[in-house]
């Protein structure tokens, strides 16, 4: 065997046996690359050189649409940008337009979207966490993670009538106001969820495979988060304590009692997989502490008085409204011309801005860590491609 | 064996036909090719997972094309995408079956108008046995056109058409 | 400190006298010529008053009167304010520097303005589409454009 290897070897050094980078293609039919995303890999053998992504393959001209509809019929077509997160999107872009108009919105109004969005939260974070089990080969906290998330989509069912995509916040309020008992159902949840947190914990975040396969991978020093504009757990599991809800409140975000969870590299370094992971498990421990809160001072009211007749931001006015989507900074930029429709409308995706990163901390790392990474990374690709 | 244990009086002979038997397996083991697009897919996900298992049906996600029976085109097909999914198809081993799963791939869903990167229904480049309507499909639904199929399976024949067949249709 | 648009304004007269800058009021945004857009961008990233180390976005837009447009949104997260840059070119030559280099952020979103709106950035490293094939005729977003009929033999409208 030896032998063999100094052979080797010595034909390199001679110039007879010649050594290449090898290219390879991951996608876009793939199963880790959750959804159609291609990632042009140059190997040196097993190890990353370089990783060139490819986007694209789900672009369904979002901005487009947006200059041809009215400002309401926009509302659902972002639902579709990020689709584990509709909730959010809606936020985003009633803010923006709400913002645009000039419009106060009634109390009630504002519990109602805290709650939801915080709900639509867990949701997504139950997805990233159970598809991230996934890539790295545990199937079964997938399972438990999708119990745990189809009970939030009953709540949002009962209440908009939609499992997925809810075209649920109005510009000026909502389309309609939630179900009788929805606190109750609401409280019962997040009673029932509190400890299935730990088990997952047990299940999959601490269990050696994962520490091993997820720890000391793809670090991403904070200095670079901030210059690639990474935000959301990406920049959080850097341990940058920096989270939208409270540094640029929206909403109602500022009376409440929470914290931003930030990555400690509790197991690894900081700023690795497994602390990108772990923010998103703690985060859903504190949205459950905010709509508690939310619940016990919720208000009674009408939900529609504030919803406007017509639609029409004065001519030239322009607004950048942003919102912490579950995958970061989701920012909207809204130009009117004075009709009916928006002139411009452009998404700052949090996907968009997150992979550009990948091939920054992949470099260097087996083939294998790079699923990973992406796993880490929590793409959607339907806000990447728009 | 459960519910058949001890019910028969002599052997464990079921008379039927050959054609019965292999549809009869092949229905019961539709394997997916595990492909999802867009939002589609989630429920497509939440389809295979708890509270739905589509499992129960004999389908199993198997990540390559050569393996699998049934692409189900979950969600978005856009111009960019699909040459792809044709050459994906084409990987498919025969007998192989296309669920359009969602209003996007049956006709191009909300982007019919004017998503100029949008391809308006996916049997505008491989053939489709099952529509799935719907944005996105309820999980239930997705089980309904899996029962469809299983359905056009079941009516798979071996026997050669005969000239009166012709004649009588 | 949190500074306000009009005294971020002042600074940046002061500090680029030989460049036209504007303010606009109502939007609130300063309007910058194309070719200085990287000097202003540095010396906001970099002067320890501003401190703009995070670009939340770049768009392109088409203004439908002749004119396309690159708009900048900075914030910082030392100081927690927020800035919009504007810049205006021609459509026939729609040339702007890179920021790339100041904000790696910005390499993506550049790609994008030039897929979507044919916006060429002079100095960027990798320009291509990045969205659409890279063999696509056209840029999609401009208020002009017209679908074309068939791509690759499939037929594009519904
Ligand atoms: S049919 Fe609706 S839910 Fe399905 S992919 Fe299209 S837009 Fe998404």
């Amino acid at each position: 065997m030896a032998d063999l290897k100094e052979n080797i070897a010595e034909h390199i050094e001679s110039g007879r046996l010649k050594t290449d980078e090898l290219i390879l293609h991951m996608g876009p039919q793939h199963p880790s690359t959750h959804g159609v995303l291609r990632l042009e890999l140059v190997l040196d053998g097993e190890i990353v050189v370089k990783v060139i992504p490819h986007l694209g393959y789900l672009h369904r001209c979002f901005e487009k649409h947006a200059e041809a509809m009215t400002y309401p019929q926009v509302i659902p077509y972002t639902d579709r940008l990020d689709y584990l997160a509709s909730m959010n999107n809606n936020h985003g872009y009633v803010l923006a337009v709400e913002r645009m108009l000039g419009i106060e919105l009634p109390e009630r109004v504002e519990y109602i979207r805290v709650i939801m969005a915080e709900l639509q939260r867990i949701a997504s974070h139950l997805v990233a966490v159970g598809t991230y089990g996934l890539d790295i080969g545990a199937f079964t906290p997938f399972l438990y993670l999708f119990r745990d998330r189809e009970y939030i989509l009953d709540i949002f069912e009962k209440t908009c009538g939609a499992r997925l995509l809810y075209n649920y916040f109005w510009v000026g309020g909502l389309s309609h106001d939630v179900h009788t008992g929805f606190e109750k159902e609401v409280g019962d949840f997040v009673k029932y969820f509190r400890p299935t947190l730990t088990e997952v914990n047990t299940l999959l975040n601490y269990n050696k495979i994962f520490v091993q396969r997820t720890a000391n991978v793809g670090v991403l020093p904070a200095d670079v988060a901030i210059s690639y504009g990474c935000s959301g757990p990406m920049l959080r599991g850097s341990g940058v304590d920096f989270d939208l809800r409270r540094d640029d409140p929206y909403s109602i975000y500022d009376r409440f009692d929470w914290k931003v969870i930030v990555g400690d590299g509790e197991v690894g370094t900081l700023g690795d997989c497994w602390d990108r992971n772990m923010v998103r498990m703690k985060e859903m421990a504190v949205s459950c502490d905010i709509i508690e809160q939310a619940l016990a001072s919720f208000p009674e009211g009408d939900v529609t008085t504030a919803l406007p007749k017509r639609i029409r931001p004065p001519k030239g006015a322009e607004q950048y409204a942003r919102v912490e989507n579950p995958r970061g900074e989701l920012g909207f930029y809204v130009v009117s011309d004075g009709t009916a429709n928006p002139f411009r409308v452009k998404c700052r995706a949090p996907g968009f801005v997150n992979l550009s990163v990948i091939d920054e901390i992949s470099q260097g790392h087996l083939i294998s860590d790079l699923v990973a990474i992406l796993g880490s990374i929590d793409i959607v690709l339907g806000e990447i491609d728009r | 064996m459960g519910l058949l244990s001890q019910q028969y009086d002599d052997g464990n002979i079921v008379l039927t036909t050959a054609e019965g038997v292999l549809n009869w397996a092949r229905l019961c083991s539709l394997y997916q090719m595990s492909f999802g697009l867009a939002c589609c897919a989630i429920e497509m996900m939440a389809a295979s997972a708890s509270h739905n298992d589509i499992m129960r049906f004999g389908v199993i996600p198997r990540p390559s094309p050569r393996q699998s029976d049934v692409m189900i085109v979950a969600g978005t097909v856009t111009l960019k995408m699909a040459s792809r999914l044709k050459r994906l198809y084409e990987q498919m081993a025969e007998p192989r079956y296309v669920v359009s799963m969602g209003s996007c791939s049956n006709c191009g869903g909300p982007y019919w108008e004017h998503g100029y990167h949008v391809l308006k229904g996916v049997d505008r480049v491989v053939p489709v046995d099952v529509y799935i309507p719907g944005c996105p499909p309820r999980p239930e639904a997705l089980l309904e056109g899996w029962m469809r199929l299983q359905e056009k399976v079941r009516t798979f024949t071996t026997v050669r058409p005969k000239a009166t067949d012709n004649a009588a249709a | 400190m949190a500074l306000s648009t009009p005294s971020i304004f002042e600074h940046l007269t002061a500090a680029f006298p030989e460049l036209t800058l504007a303010h606009d009021e109502a939007a609130p945004c300063i309007i910058v010529p194309a070719a200085g857009i990287k000097d202003v961008c540095l010396q906001l990233r970099d002067h320890p008053d501003t401190a703009f180390d995070f670009l939340m976005s770049l768009s392109g837009i088409d203004f439908a009167d002749g004119t396309l447009g690159v708009v900048y949104h900075l914030a910082s997260m030392t100081h927690k304010h927020k800035l919009t840059l504007k810049v205006v070119v021609p459509k026939d030559a729609p040339h702007v520097v890179s920021v790339e280099k100041v904000w790696r952020t910005a390499d993506w979103h550049e790609r994008e303005a030039f897929d979507l709106y044919g916006i060429v950035f002079d100095g960027h490293r990798d320009l291509r589409r990045i969205l659409m094939p890279y063999d696509w005729e056209g840029h999609p977003l401009l208020k002009d454009y017209e679908v074309p009929e068939f791509y690759n033999g499939m037929k594009v409208p519904y």
